[in-house]
């Protein structure tokens, strides 16, 4: 039996046929009754059972996801991996992220191909190159590294770009962050379950969600397709469905459910090893290990819950594309979706227990979740061990629409994710 | 392309279009208004699954206007006036 993932047990299976390795995650039956029972299989909920057990020895835990592991927005994203962020509250949590994304591949013995590569954020104005050294110099105050490009420092990092003096986006800068990166989506989701699994978390598949179970005033569990399961606490990661789910628990959230699109093309020869976003030109792209240009943009304008996209935005996103690097013209496109996301007014997570005791919010993610997996996981996991605020998740709870302690993101770093 | 319909000008293509909120979503009047009956006025939503009444702005005529659609299958009935859909002369 091989459990541990390494060059030699890659070699001693292959000397056995492959027929040694162990499941990576164990399929069982839903228990009556857990200490804790998350709902939504995706990178927040997986990475959220997995620090209950690790950090705080809570292991009769159960993981909720009434599809398959990942199916949701952690296995449709695009995978970028960063912090460049404008508000200190903001950067502490993404960069917590970060610093833990750093050393996942080994802690959870799973290669989540952690790339950091570097991520530039264009400017094509004098007024973006003044809104980027504004972002430069928050993101270095705030202690993550960050660094203000001009033209000479774009052409080191893109020289397929189109610098004609014709060029719709002339690149004039912009903001520079090293250590962002990519991850492969699937690998953090199902690195998260094959550890939770192993320390003893059941992850139930095809099991969905249908109401809450409701005593005293408090959550008492949750109803389910495969039946009534009890819990002491409840966590829910659902991303675009999470106020579906606050519906049944009798509270509204402060999200809209929107399509967030990506596509990609063929694969092609390495031409660009930076991740290239141009918020002028609502695009973004980079080139995966494969060779396939991911290319994604903003949100669709009409709130949705069909998980495909609609054409406008996305011409609007490839044209960007083609303008900044004509090459591209020439790229046929493979496949495109769509992901559901959670947009909140001030482009900031929700992380805190909800109005309804005992069930605790991780939600809000909107179109930039994935890099901050593994501190949603931590926090979630820390609410749901504790009942209270850990430090950095606390200016992230719900009660800041009343108090109006916004997280601005979306005006502070100009983000479209 | 969606197509959503306009009360005064008739279908157009979803990018002339801009969403309002929740229909119904009325500012709450009077001198003692509560923190948290503003956070529900200002950011709170009913985000449904299926059907959906909702305010819309035509942006290019300025008509502010009632829509029932499904942000499902993202059927959309034609645009209604304010003061049709919300009973008012
Ligand atoms: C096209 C696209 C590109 C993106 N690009 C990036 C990017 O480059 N960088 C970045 O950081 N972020 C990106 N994001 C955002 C990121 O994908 C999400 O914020 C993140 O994956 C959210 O993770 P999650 O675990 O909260 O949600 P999800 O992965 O969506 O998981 C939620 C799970 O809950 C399950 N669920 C829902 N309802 C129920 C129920 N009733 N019962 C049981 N289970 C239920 C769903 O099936 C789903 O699997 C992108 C998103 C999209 C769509
Ligand atoms: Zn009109």
């Amino acid at each position: 039996m091989t459990r541990h993932y390494s060059a030699l047990s890659l070699v001693k299976e292959g000397l056995n046929n492959q027929k040694g390795w162990v499941r990576a995650w164990e399929s069982r039956a839903p228990k009556p009754r857990y200490d804790v029972v998350i709902i939504g299989g995706g990178g927040h909920g997986l990475a959220t059972a997995y620090y209950l057990a690790r950090t705080h020895g809570i292991t009769n835990v159960a993981v909720i996801e009434k599809g398959w592991l990942g199916g949701g927005n952690t296995g449709r994203n695009t995978t970028v991996v960063r912090s460049n962020y404008f508000f200190p509250e903001s950067v502490r949590l993404y960069d917590m992220a970060l610093k833990l994304y750093e050393g996942l591949s080994r802690e959870l013995n799973y290669n989540i191909m952690l790339s950091q590569r570097g991520m530039i954020s264009l400017a094509h104005t004098p007024a973006e190159m003044e809104m980027s050294a504004r972002v430069v110099n928050a993101m270095q105050i705030n202690g993550t590294d960050a660094e203000l490009f001009g033209p000479e420092d774009v052409r080191r990092v893109l020289p397929i770009y189109n610098f004609s003096d014709k060029a719709r986006y002339p690149a004039l800068g912009g903001v520079w962050q090293g250590r962002s990166g990519t991850a492969r989506h699937d690998a953090v989701a199902w690195g998260y379950a094959r550890a939770a699994s192993r320390l003893g978390v059941d992850i139930l598949q095809q099991c969905e969600v249908q109401d809450f179970l409701i005593e005293g005033g408090r959550c008492r569990g949750v109803v389910t397709s495969r039946g009534t399961i009890r819990a002491d606490r409840v966590g829910m990661a659902v991303a675009g469905h999470s106020s579906q789910m606050a519906a049944r628990a009798g509270f509204r959230l402060p999200v809209v459910s929107y399509a967030l699109q990506a596509c990609v093309s063929e694969p092609v020869k390495p031409v660009l090893d930076t991740i290239v976003l141009s918020p002028g030109a609502g695009t973004y792209a980079s080139q995966s290990d494969k060779g396939e240009m991911v290319v994604g943009g903003g949100l669709d304008r009409i709130p949705s819950y069909g998980q495909r996209g609609n054409l406008p935005v996305l011409e609007t996103v490839l044209s960007g594309l083609v303008e900044m690097f004509p090459a591209f013209r020439q790229l046929r496109l493979m496949r495109q979706w769509a992901g559901i996301v959670d947009v909140v007014p001030d482009s900031s997570p929700i992380l805190g227990e909800s109005p309804l005791p005992g069930l605790f919010l991780n939600c809000g993610w909107g179109t930039g979740g994935f890099k901050a997996i593994p501190a949603g996981g931590t926090l979630l996991a820390h609410l749901l061990a504790t009942g209270t605020h850990h430090d950095i998740s606390r200016p992230f709870d719900l009660d800041r629409f009343a108090t109006g302690r916004l997280i601005d993101e979306a005006a502070g770093s100009g983000i479209a994710h | 392309m969606q197509i959503f319909s306009c009360p005064f000008c008739g279908p157009r293509p979803e990018y002339e279009f801009h969403f309002g909120g929740d229909l119904g979503n009325h500012r709450p009047e009077g001198p003692e208004v509560s923190a948290e009956v503003w956070a529900q006025y200002l950011h709170f939503r009913n985000n449904p699954k299926g059907a959906s009444e909702e305010i819309w702005l035509h942006m290019t005529c300025g008509e502010i206007f009632a829509l029932q659609r499904d942000t499902l299958t993202m059927e959309a009935a034609p645009g209604q006036a304010l003061t049709a859909a919300e009973g008012r002369p």
